[in-house]
């Protein structure tokens, strides 16, 4: 590394961090995210808000209603008493669901026929709604399997023994968190390394960076250098937090993640070299970096798999290098997955990296205002 | 009236607006950004999982195993694969080339027929813990089928004690859309209100040009008013373009008013826009002013809302913090609007809390910048 590259290497970290409030920014905001999103990114329902209407008074019903009762998913909020509380209560969102037992449930169940449950349930949040429904027919299920085993006294012709790999008790915590770390990598990487060439275009010193003797290349590492050691520093940090402070399990090997993460943050470089090189102003690089960001997160499979998205927009994920990460990140953290199983995630990143790093070595030249 | 206010007023609602439209990337985050977030999550981004990649390994095909197996080619959510051995099926399970496997060994059709009760073994892939959860619900049911199917074959039919009956209300067929699109809509106008704002008064700010205004005859309302309008109808128009979209292409139902919905979301913009004027008389610079409108506006307005992941499914410290979001309170508002209709118990206190975080952000800022002037 010649003494020239390493002068501009140095200048721009200092022209990162030399202010106070923007050496904050770099820090404390991904630390607030983590906290904050590692917790309420959650899909697992604790303590549904739950209503019982229970019309009957026999002792089944009273069995069946102890099981809500002792759910740990569920929390009761009350018993109502007439068909007319039901709708208010729900439209207020006073309880997520009412459990609506019949007034011939005992009855029925003693001469053999069955007991009439209805759940009836808040659907604003249609995702919420499914997983309460869920829960509901668990704990029927097992009520059921229990009764007929109990009754018939004969045991059923097959059991379910169901076992989760990689995360025995499903949490979804498991999952967002490493995820944390695609995201915020790349939200860190991005906006550092877009506003390095937007904000000399503003104030007019790239013109002079350019007549320099310093090489495209040489312009090209130097403007890298503050994003590669700054988001590879922070997906530490958050690799570090995952493990440490949320207590996920880092199964896998740090040799497979990191030459991964590199990889990832150098594609992520490119791009904000590019968008950073088609903008005219530091409010350009910045909005169009957020242009890449809001897309680029929903279609990672951050929050919803990909696997349900229609086909085209399947096909556009392919473009995210956030995609390939993801993956990776997750699978190392929980499945202790080795390299061996990513190279279908790596080639892409890499060649996206390739592209969009060259690209935007062409623009420093061919991009004049 | 006299002429001079209103000319000056005039005049700066001008410049503000050409300030907006002439710069291509904000007319980007008015209008192409809401189009594409729109579209992604309108286009059925959902948490159902369907196309279930299972693998079933039946080490004996006798009558009993081949029926199991049935269940799962019948069903709309699996797509089912057939493996050899378990060995050959737990390095696909590890390879992700499937997300499950079914094993049904070589003596289960021999021990159900003597009512020993073989256990099925069911392996999940559970890096991804709401669709493992679904998968596992899917494989009950199917189980539990087979069940009734077995036991009316052996003309004992089954009758299952409890019977249950679900009803969702406001969405039956449980479409993700039905509240994903009302809740962008939060999203959307916290881009517009807050973030974009912020962004063009950090600028000016640190241009000095902010200060090149004050210095003139126009007074601090006449600035914030004519700063405001523009991007209040910049807000209004993307909710206008968001609507069009949920009703046209969507089919969102709206089952409240219309108006009350405008009269919601011009009071929810005006927080935005407080937000948006606050952050960026107090950082002054843009890099931190995005940074800042990014975490404390955006990023909430996605996470911490209720618009993606239920805020009854947070920890309760983490509740706590949302309270202190204002998109909470217009998600609450929207998906009832949109779903139930105008209930008043949901709409009264949440549009309350948001006229409260109005008057807080706005008051700041008016102090703030009159402060300056001295």
């Amino acid at each position: 590394m010649g003494p020239r590259l390493l002068a501009l290497i140095v200048k721009e970290f200092l022209a990162l961090f030399r202010d106070r409030k923007s050496r904050l920014a770099v820090i404390v905001p991904p630390i607030l995210q983590l906290l904050i999103f590692g917790y309420a990114a959650t899909f697992d329902l604790e303590h549904a808000t739950l209503a019982i209407y229970n019309e009957d008074s026999g002792a089944f019903s009273r069995d069946l209603i102890g099981r809500f009762e002792r759910s740990p998913a569920f929390e009761v909020v009350g018993y109502l008493r007439s068909e007319e509380e039901i709708k208010p209560l729900i439209d207020r969102k006073g309880a997520l669901l009412v459990l609506r037992v019949g007034e011939q449930c005992s009855a029925n169940v003693a001469q053999g026929e069955s007991c009439a449950v209805q759940a009836l349930i808040d659907g604003r949040n249609s995702n919420t709604a499914m997983l309460a429904l869920n829960y509901v027919r668990s704990i029927i299920t097992d009520f059921n399997e229990e009764r007929i085993e109990q009754t018939t006294g004969t045991s059923l012709p097959a059991r379910l023994a169901i076992r989760a790999w990689f995360n025995p008790n499903l949490e979804s915590r498991w999952f967002i968190v490493p995820g944390i770390v695609a995201l915020l990598a790349m939200i860190v990487t991005l906006v550092v390394t877009a506003l390095s060439v937007a904000r000399e275009r503003e104030a007019g010193t790239f013109d002079q960076l350019l007549v320099t003797p310093l090489r495209p290349w040489e312009i090209l590492i130097g403007k890298a250098m503050p994003g590669l050691i700054v988001g590879v520093g922070e997906a530490s940090l958050i690799v570090a937090a995952a493990v440490y402070w949320f207590r996920v399990p880092l199964v896998g090997d740090l040799l497979t993640l990191y030459p991964a993460l590199i990889i990832y943050v150098l594609s992520i470089i490119g791009i904000g070299l590019m968008i950073s090189s088609f903008s005219a102003t530091l409010q350009q690089a910045l909005l169009g970096s957020f242009l890449f960001i809001v897309p680029a997160v929903t279609l990672s499979g951050f929050s919803t798999p990909i696997a349900n998205m229609p086909d085209f927009m399947q096909a556009l994920t392919y473009l995210d290098p956030m995609r390939y990460f993801l993956t990776i990140v997750r699978r190392v953290f929980l499945e202790g997955a080795g390299s061996e199983y990513f190279w279908n995630d790596l080639w892409p990143m890499s060649l996206i990296a390739v592209a969009t790093l060259s690209l935007a070595t062409w623009l420093f030249r061919h991009r004049m205002y | 009236m006299k002429p001079g206010p209103l000319l000056r007023l005039r005049g700066m609602i001008r410049k503000e607006w050409l300030q907006v439209v002439r710069d291509p990337s904000s007319i980007a985050i008015a209008f192409f950004l809401p189009l594409l977030l729109l579209l992604i999550f309108g286009y059925g981004v959902s948490l159902d999982a369907t196309n279930i990649r299972m693998g079933l390994v039946i080490e004996q095909p006798d009558t009993a195993s081949l029926s199991f197996a049935g269940g799962f080619e019948q069903s709309a959510y699996f797509a089912p694969v057939r493996l050899a051995s378990i060995q050959e099926a737990e390095a696909a399970l590890r390879a992700s080339a499937i997300d499950g496997i079914v094993w049904l060994r070589h003596d289960f059709g021999a021990d159900s027929l003597s009512a020993q009760s073989p256990p099925i073994g069911v392996l999940v892939n559970g890096v991804d813990a709401n669709t493992a959860r679904l998968i596992e619900g899917y494989v009950q049911g199917i189980w539990f089928g087979w069940l009734e199917q077995q036991a009316e074959r052996a003309g004992r039919p089954l009758r299952s004690p409890v019977q249950l009956e679900q009803r969702i209300w406001f969405n039956p067929q449980v479409r993700s859309t039905d509240f994903l699109v009302p809740g962008i809509l939060a999203v959307i106008m916290t881009l517009i209100g807050a973030l974009l704002t912020a962004l063009v008064i950090a600028r000016e700010w640190e241009r000095g040009t902010m200060e090149s205004l004050l210095v003139t005859r126009i007074s601090v309302n006449e600035i914030l008013l004519g700063k405001l309008i523009p991007y209040f109808i910049l807000g209004m128009g993307g909710l206008l373009l968001s609507l069009v979209m949920a009703h046209v292409l969507f089919h969102v139902p709206l089952r409240g008013s219309l108006w009350l919905l405008f009269a919601v979301s011009a009071l929810f913009l005006w927080v935005a826009l407080g937000m948006g004027f606050f952050i960026s008389t107090v950082f002054r610079s843009q890099f931190v002013a995005a940074l800042v409108a990014m975490i404390s506006t955006f990023l909430p307005a996605f996470i911490l809302s209720g618009f993606i992941f239920d805020i009854r499914s947070m920890p309760a410290f983490i509740q706590g913090v949302t309270y202190l979001i204002a998109a909470r309170y217009y998600v609450a508002i929207l998906q009832t609007l949109f779903l139930v209709g105008n209930v008043w118990s949901v709409i009264l206190p949440n549009a309350a809390a948001l006229t409260a975080m109005g008057l807080f952000f706005h008051g700041l800022v008016y102090r703030k910048t009159r402060k300056r002037l001295e």
